[in-house]
């Protein structure tokens, strides 16, 4: 349905330029090109941060929440009308950080909604401070004499919540990020896509060189993508080499599959006029 | 007016609170009007619960002080609670648990030991059954139709399954019954209640008809995390989500609860949450995201004593001027406090309809007395009650538009909303924005979109009369107040109108818009200007002083967690005016 270019804004984005961000929204538009989604019955739904103002720059219905609460919006809007296509983006800082309890409960959930977090290991928009995902020792800003705490593993807390599709992809790979998103659209269930995206202004460390040198994909190896306990093998792999693809799929029920209030049409259909509450007005008597 | 009021009290874990259920319903049943109100602290076991009836055979709107009838259960219950007996009145008590020695009571106090275990165990085969005996025994000293209360306990233990558990529970009240018939032969039926006219009415909470007012509304999705006192609605909606299909979720915390009423919202679907204090001071950031974005939203804050956990189970009226200005930035809003659960049920119908109209968030904003008491209530009229979803786009409509600006400038502030799935796309933007929708920090976006939001306040104010008035215009005392104390000012008029003076209650029902006119024609030129609230700093006194530049004359304060009762009130009054006249 939709081309490339009707999905693209007349506004161009604002980000650095050469940032990661930009292969996800080039990504993110392929997949929607490529599943033929129908722009008006697509929202994609954002936090704060570089990766917030993306929901601008494409043209499907958009929601910018607050910082790190794209999740419990994103959730609602597929709750009240499950036969849209919703997508939350998010960075590290948004969704691991200050949304990190949304982002394990939507996991344990499994409402329908496609999570892809703009992972920079750094606070951009702010101007460089550490990160929930930034390396233990990194200087920033905010921790000059080096960063104390250990990264989060968003893959393997993923796992851990059993979220029904892990996946880690690299800003710098757009095909292969296509692929991922396209996947995890089609996937039935909440989908993860944590993106390796360099912030080429504020880490000097985690650059694209970085990780054109580390990344290699899990698909070109001999891995089961049902097989949980070699996905938290994979999760804990960093270093040297650094796996990206789909970590983990399984089938299960989505939260949606449960209601039997839905089952029959999207409560955004349903008639409100007149509901009849007399046999409630009894039940008082 | 023949009227008696009946306290039960013990532990908690003893089925206090189903057993006062059950007797002030067997008297609403039968014709006649209860109101309830409970105690009880924050936590499972133990502790000291409360549950009070009022009963009467004409209208009443809230508790009284004094009681006729004391089933103590603990011994506690008896001290703590004799010196609200009235003259001539009763303590039922389990002879086998404790004693009451005569010198412990005042003489008229009449004493009614019952075996009230022996008998639990003897017909029910559960001690925790001494509750329905004990209310099978004070049923024993009114003169009222025992068979409404057989009614009733059916009614609870109602289904299939619940048939022989009712059944018990019939027995072992009729046992109570008959024992003070046979012991107490002087003392039965004392307490004369004769039903005028028998009339089917509605024995409801505040957060009961809240819930109703929302589903009548067409409520689809509401989100909370528990929270006392506001939880029994996540707990009643969730009960009907199937027979209503509405979506009950309850969240991870209440920034989830809030952010998700958002979205389905932003989706279409009239949504809300609901929380008290604690849980509201989490989600003030998110009012102002669907203050921005302009997406309907309604929030139930059902106060208790704060700061911070405060009294989690008493009542206060302390969060008005923290919900007039809760979130960063400057936003329109509208805050509705009912009074009754009249009110509850009415307002919230109006309130989705508001939120939608004016596309703004809207509180409503009650208390622990007003969200958990019983009171008796006509039926709920719903005929006249008509959906108004405002400027929302049919898919139609959208179809037609061309060039859509979201948040286009208008005259009255309020511009065409579309939903997902609709052909007139936009972005909902946390950031500001210009018409479209699109992010914008020029000054000229700002100052339109800003101004444009605070128009619709305008018209909010133009089209809601948030005042509600009783009693006489030339009254000698102008009593000033909002939300739940209506039920105890109306109930202290009955006592001032005994003595013969005459008293006007200017209830406050929309804080905001606060309805800065018409409080300044009711309140100038007027003597005794008297403000009662529920909490330590007279927080509507200052919304008035800010508005009209009026200063009330005395403040009639009450913050120790508990309501105030009718009693209170006139007393209060009565004082300050006497000690005015010195």
């Amino acid at each position: 349905m939709p081309s490339f270019e009707e999905l693209t804004t007349k506004e161009r984005p604002t980000w650095c330029p050469g940032c990661g961000d930009w292969g996800i929204l080039t990504a993110l538009k392929k997949a929607l090109v490529e599943i033929n989604a129908d722009p008006t019955k697509t929202v994609v739904v954002a936090g704060i941060g570089c990766s917030g103002h993306l929901p601008q720059w494409i043209n499907t219905f958009g929601f910018h929440s607050l910082h790190g609460r794209a999740l419990p919006v994103a959730q609602a809007i597929k709750l009240a009308n499950h036969e849209l296509n919703v997508i939350a983006v998010g960075g590290d800082g948004d969704g691991y950080g200050i949304g990190m309890g949304h982002f394990i409960h939507a996991m344990r959930r499994n409402v329908n909604v496609k999570y892809i977090v703009h992972d920079n290991q750094i606070y951009g928009l702010t101007t460089g401070q550490a990160s929930p995902t930034s390396e233990k020792g990194f200087k920033t800003k905010s921790t000059p004499h080096g960063l104390i705490e250990e990264p989060v593993n968003p893959v393997a807390l993923a796992l851990a919540a059993d979220c029904s599709f892990v996946a880690r992809g690299f800003a710098g790979d757009v095909p292969h990020l296509v692929k991922l998103i396209t996947q995890a659209i089609n996937h039935k269930g909440f989908a993860l896509i944590d993106v390796l995206q360099p912030c080429v202004t504020f880490n000097y460390l985690n650059t694209f060189e970085y990780f054109y040198r580390r990344v290699y994909k899990l698909e070109e190896t001999d891995y089961d993508i049902s097989n949980k306990e070699a996905a938290f093998q994979k999760a804990f792999e960093w270093g040297e080499k650094i796996p990206i693809g789909v970590f983990y799929k399984k089938e299960r029920k989505t939260y949606e599959d449960e209601l039997p209030q839905i089952s029959k049409e999207p409560l955004v259909r349903q008639k409100i006029d007149n509901i009849d509450i007399s046999q409630l007005i009894e039940e008082f008597c | 007016m023949t009227e008696f009021s009946w306290k039960i009290g013990g532990e908690a874990g003893y089925g206090i609170m189903t057993s006062g259920l059950i007797f002030g319903k067997a008297f609403v049943k039968g014709g006649l009007f209860a109101f309830d109100t409970n105690e009880y602290p924050s936590l499972i076991r133990g502790g000291h619960n409360t549950y009070t009836v009022r009963v009467s055979d004409e209208p009443i709107f809230s508790h009284s002080k004094k009681i006729d009838i004391l089933v103590a259960l603990t011994k506690l219950a008896v001290d703590k609670h004799k010196d609200e007996i009235t003259e001539n009145g009763f303590i039922i008590f389990d002879q086998s648990v404790f004693s009451i020695n005569d010198d412990e009571i005042r003489d008229d106090i009449k004493l009614l030991p019952l075996p009230l275990t022996e008998i639990a165990t003897k017909i029910g085969g559960q001690a925790i059954m001494r509750n329905n005996v004990a209310i099978g025994a004070s049923f024993g000293l009114i003169d009222y139709n025992f068979e409404n209360l057989v009614d009733v306990i059916k009614g609870i233990f109602g289904g299939k399954k619940g048939e022989e558990v009712a059944k018990t529970n019939i027995d072992v009240a009729r046992e109570g019954y008959n024992y003070v018939l046979k012991n107490f032969g002087n003392l039965a039926k004392s307490i004369k209640m004769t039903v005028k006219k028998p009339i089917k009415r509605m024995y409801i909470t505040g957060n009961e008809a809240i819930s109703l007012g929302a589903i009548k509304a067409g409520c689809k999705f509401y989100s909370a995390y528990p929270m006392t006192p506001a939880s029994s609605i996540l707990h009643f909606l969730s009960s009907k989500e199937n027979d209503y299909n509405i979506v009950v979720k309850q969240t991870e915390d209440e920034i989830a609860a809030i952010h998700m009423a958002i979205g389905a919202s932003f989706a279409g679907v009239r949504s809300m949450t609901g929380t008290s204090g604690g849980g509201f001071s989490l989600m003030t950031e998110a009012l102002g995201l669907a203050a921005l974005t302009e997406t309907p939203l309604v929030v139930v804050l059902a106060q208790r004593p704060g700061p911070s956990t405060g009294m989690p189970t008493h009542t206060e009226q302390g969060d008005l001027k923290f919900v007039i200005n809760a979130s960063n930035g400057e936003f329109p809003r509208v805050v509705v406090a009912p009074g009754d659960v009249n009110e509850c049920f009415y307002e919230t119908f109006n309130a989705f309809n508001i939120a939608e109209k004016y596309q703004i968030p809207v509180i409503i904003l009650t208390d622990k007395f007003l969200a958990e008491a019983h009171s008796t209530n006509d039926f709920f009229v719903t005929k006249h009650l008509k959906i108004d979803r405002g400027l929302l786009l049919t898919d139609e409509k959208a179809k037609e538009i061309k060039d859509y600006k979201r948040y286009e400038n208008t005259a009255t502030g309020i511009s065409h909303r579309s939903i997902p799935s609709q052909t007139a796309i936009f972005k909902a933007a946390t950031d500001e924005h210009d018409e479209y929708g699109r992010l914008s920090e020029e000054q000229s976006d700002r100052i339109i979109q800003m101004d444009k939001r605070f128009r619709k306040l305008k018209v909010i104010e133009s089209e809601i009369d948030g005042v509600k008035i009783y009693g006489d215009e030339d009254a000698d005392i102008n009593i000033i107040s909002w939300g739940s104390t209506k039920g105890p000012i109306l109930e202290a008029m009955k006592i001032f109108a005994e003595k013969g003076i005459k008293v006007r209650f200017i209830q406050v029902l929309y804080l905001m818009p606060f309805p800065t006119s018409k409080i300044k024609i009711l309140l100038e030129n007027n003597k005794n200007k008297i403000i009662v609230e529920n909490n330590k700093t007279a927080q509507l006194a200052s919304l008035i002083k800010e508005h009209t530049g009026i200063d009330v004359d005395y403040k009639i304060l009450k913050y120790d967690g508990r309501p105030f009762s009718p009693e209170d009130i006139y007393e209060k009054i009565d004082e300050v005016l006497t000690f005015a006249k010195l």
